[in-house]
């Protein structure tokens, strides 16, 4: 186990003396606080506007993580960019001759990365919902509501799992540029057009950020998906096991 | 010690790496030779485990690579100058690959002081020179004070200061016991360093010998010889069986025939001589020969270049080659050879 604890004190030192990561990580937090909030305030606005229906199915929680798409993003980069860096910049070789045993190089390095994801992810995911519920004045929602606690909790769970899915990914496919031009578009576009058109909702719904989204929604909507909050974040659990092994698999194999 | 056996890399059609077998022992430098694609990188990098062999082994002081626990303490090497990450500092490069592998916080201070890059611990090393960053990666591989050191190409862009300075480093690792396993395409620059030789040419090991023996068993030795009776000189010799190239000095070169002999045969004629003196053919003459036929890549536009930088003339090269069965052919001349052929059937 001494070499478990080596790699990771090692991955720690790697992930806090690059500059990136703290731009992607707090881009990410700022990005996820400032676009709920001002949609939270939007939304207040224009509460009385709303048809009765929008009214009726109003979810407080899931609006003050409107940001969240766009957040994401961020959080994707900083994924891409903790296993792309070791390849874009030839630091691969240096590592694998220092750590040769490559499941326990991936794996600590997806550790540590995770982890801090988490805690950021986490602190952002409540900063978002207290900031957005202030926003949203009388029509706000409070941890106490039923599910709101979970939806909190979920949405820094969420942003920790697409970043553990983004390392996955980069692990196969190695390259930043390659894995961004695959991962943003995927995220930003693809998954929630194949979630919202009718034709495609089948399939897109159990898509990882599709599902995995539904823990921050408290309030159930009419075209609901087979599946719960914790088990469209099960589904997305899944599809972040499948990248990391498929990453691995690809780490053990190829050529450094 | 690292051991090679039968290590082979196919990559799809081409054998970059063919069946290598040779021993890298301690207390010497081994210098590992070949030109340009001849498959050393390759060779190394399956050495540390960082390529898989198609097949054969490496073995490193008897275990495989990934056996090795914390393997930057039994060896360190430099690939390329730039296996590093740009926007981290010396200092923290250093620091967590010391602790990858258990190695104490205070050694990379150390190592940055025995490389002479204290002063700029703190930059960032994509701001280094290539020098810096060879001098960075230099430090990573003696990081683990290992007994095996292991560097790919270590003088390429370095200044003539730097070089110096990797030539005492890797000597004087040498003499305290360590291996040293050293990569180079230039002959001249293993002449300095090395006592033992591992020459690779398209993957295959064409000489695994002492520095000494090397030069000996590959280096052309002829005799310059000339007179002021240019014809009668070449009657003689060509009477005694004797074949002669003529330089473009009007020196004439003899292979294989001692000097005395050729002395005793023109004072036989009554033949006057300026000149008789037995030559030996550079190291990088002897290096070019051996693997004149194994050169991956060649630069057709610059074979004049290349001629002229060994000491006969090219019109001599390409007659020597003519002269000479092919596989003792000279480098340049075998060179000028194939231009000399490609020519005559455009008609040029």
């Amino acid at each position: 186990m001494a070499v478990v604890q080596q790699v990771l004190r090692s991955e720690w030192t790697k992930i806090k003396s690059v500059r990136s990561t703290a731009w992607t990580l707090g881009l990410a937090a700022v990005v996820t606080i400032a676009l709920g909030a001002l949609i939270s305030a939007v939304s207040a606005n224009s509460f009385d506007t709303m048809s009765q229906e929008d009214q009726l199915t109003f979810d407080p929680t899931l609006i003050s993580f409107a940001g969240t798409g766009l957040g994401q993003l961020a959080m994707i980069v900083f994924g891409v960019l903790v296993v792309s860096n070791e390849y874009s910049t030839g630091m691969i070789r240096t590592s694998l001759a220092a750590v040769p045993q490559r499941g326990t190089f991936l794996f600590g390095k997806v550790a540590v990365a995770t982890v801090l994801a988490l805690v950021v992810a986490m602190v952002t995911s409540f900063l978002t919902f207290f900031i957005g519920q202030a926003m949203l004045g009388d029509h706000k929602a409070t941890l106490g509501d039923p599910g709101v606690l979970r939806a909190v909790i979920g949405g820094g769970l969420y942003m920790t799992l697409i970043t553990m899915f983004s390392m996955g990914i980069t692990a196969v496919l190695r390259s930043p540029v390659l894995s961004l031009g695959i991962l943003m578009p995927f995220f930003f576009l693809i998954t929630n057009i194949l979630g919202t058109v009718s034709a495609t909702k089948k399939v897109g719904q159990y898509f990882p950020d599709q599902a995995g989204g539904k823990i921050m929604q408290t309030v159930p909507t009419s075209d609901d998906a087979p599946y719960g909050p914790w088990g469209g974040f099960g589904i997305m659990a899944l599809w972040v096991v499948a990248a990391l092994v498929f990453g691995y698999v690809t780490l053990r194999r190829r050529d450094a | 010690m690292i051991e090679l056996e039968g290590l082979s890399k196919r990559y799809g059609d081409k054998l970059a790496v063919d069946d290598l077998t040779f021993t890298v022992r301690p207390g010497m430098v081994t210098g590992f030779l070949g030109p340009n694609g001849a498959g050393k990188s390759t060779t190394m990098r399956m050495m540390l485990d960082l390529d898989n062999p198609t097949s054969g082994s490496v073995r490193i002081d008897g275990k495989h690579y990934a056996q090795l626990t914390d393997p930057l303490r039994s060896i360190g090497a430099l690939l390329d100058a730039k296996a590093m990450h740009g926007g981290r500092t010396a200092y923290n490069h250093l620091l967590c690959l010391a602790q990858s592998n258990g190695i104490p916080t205070a050694r990379v201070g150390e190592v940055l002081e025995m490389v002479g890059l204290s002063g700029v611990a703190k930059k960032r090393s994509k701001g280094f020179s290539l020098g810096m960053g060879q001098r960075l990666g230099i430090a990573g591989a003696l990081l683990g004070d290992p007994e095996i050191l292991m560097f790919d190409e270590p003088v390429n862009g370095l200044d003539p200061e730097g070089i110096h300075w990797i030539r005492n480093l890797m000597k004087s690792l040498a003499a305290q016991g360590r291996t040293v396993f050293v990569s180079s395409h230039l002959m001249s620059e293993m002449a300095l360093t090395a006592e033992h030789l591992v020459v690779i040419g398209q993957g295959r090991l064409m000489a695994d010998t002492s520095m000494a023996e090397f030069i000996r068993e590959n280096s052309r030795s002829y005799v310059r010889i000339s007179s002021p009776e240019y014809e009668r000189l070449l009657d003689v010799l060509e009477s005694a069986g004797i074949t002669a190239v003529t330089a473009s000095d009007g020196h004439l070169e003899v292979d294989g025939v001692a000097a005395s002999t050729l002395g005793e045969l023109a004072a036989e004629h009554r033949l006057v001589l300026h000149e008789l003196s037995p030559q030996q053919a550079s190291l990088e003459e002897a290096f070019m020969q051996l693997t004149a036929g194994s050169v991956e890549y060649h630069a057709h536009s610059s074979a004049t270049g290349l001629a002229a930088e060994a000491p006969i003339p090219p019109e001599a090269g390409a007659g020597y080659a003519e002269g000479a069965p092919p596989a003792a052919g000279w480098g340049a001349g075998w060179e000028r050879e194939r231009e000399n052929r490609k020519n005559r059937k455009r008609g040029l």
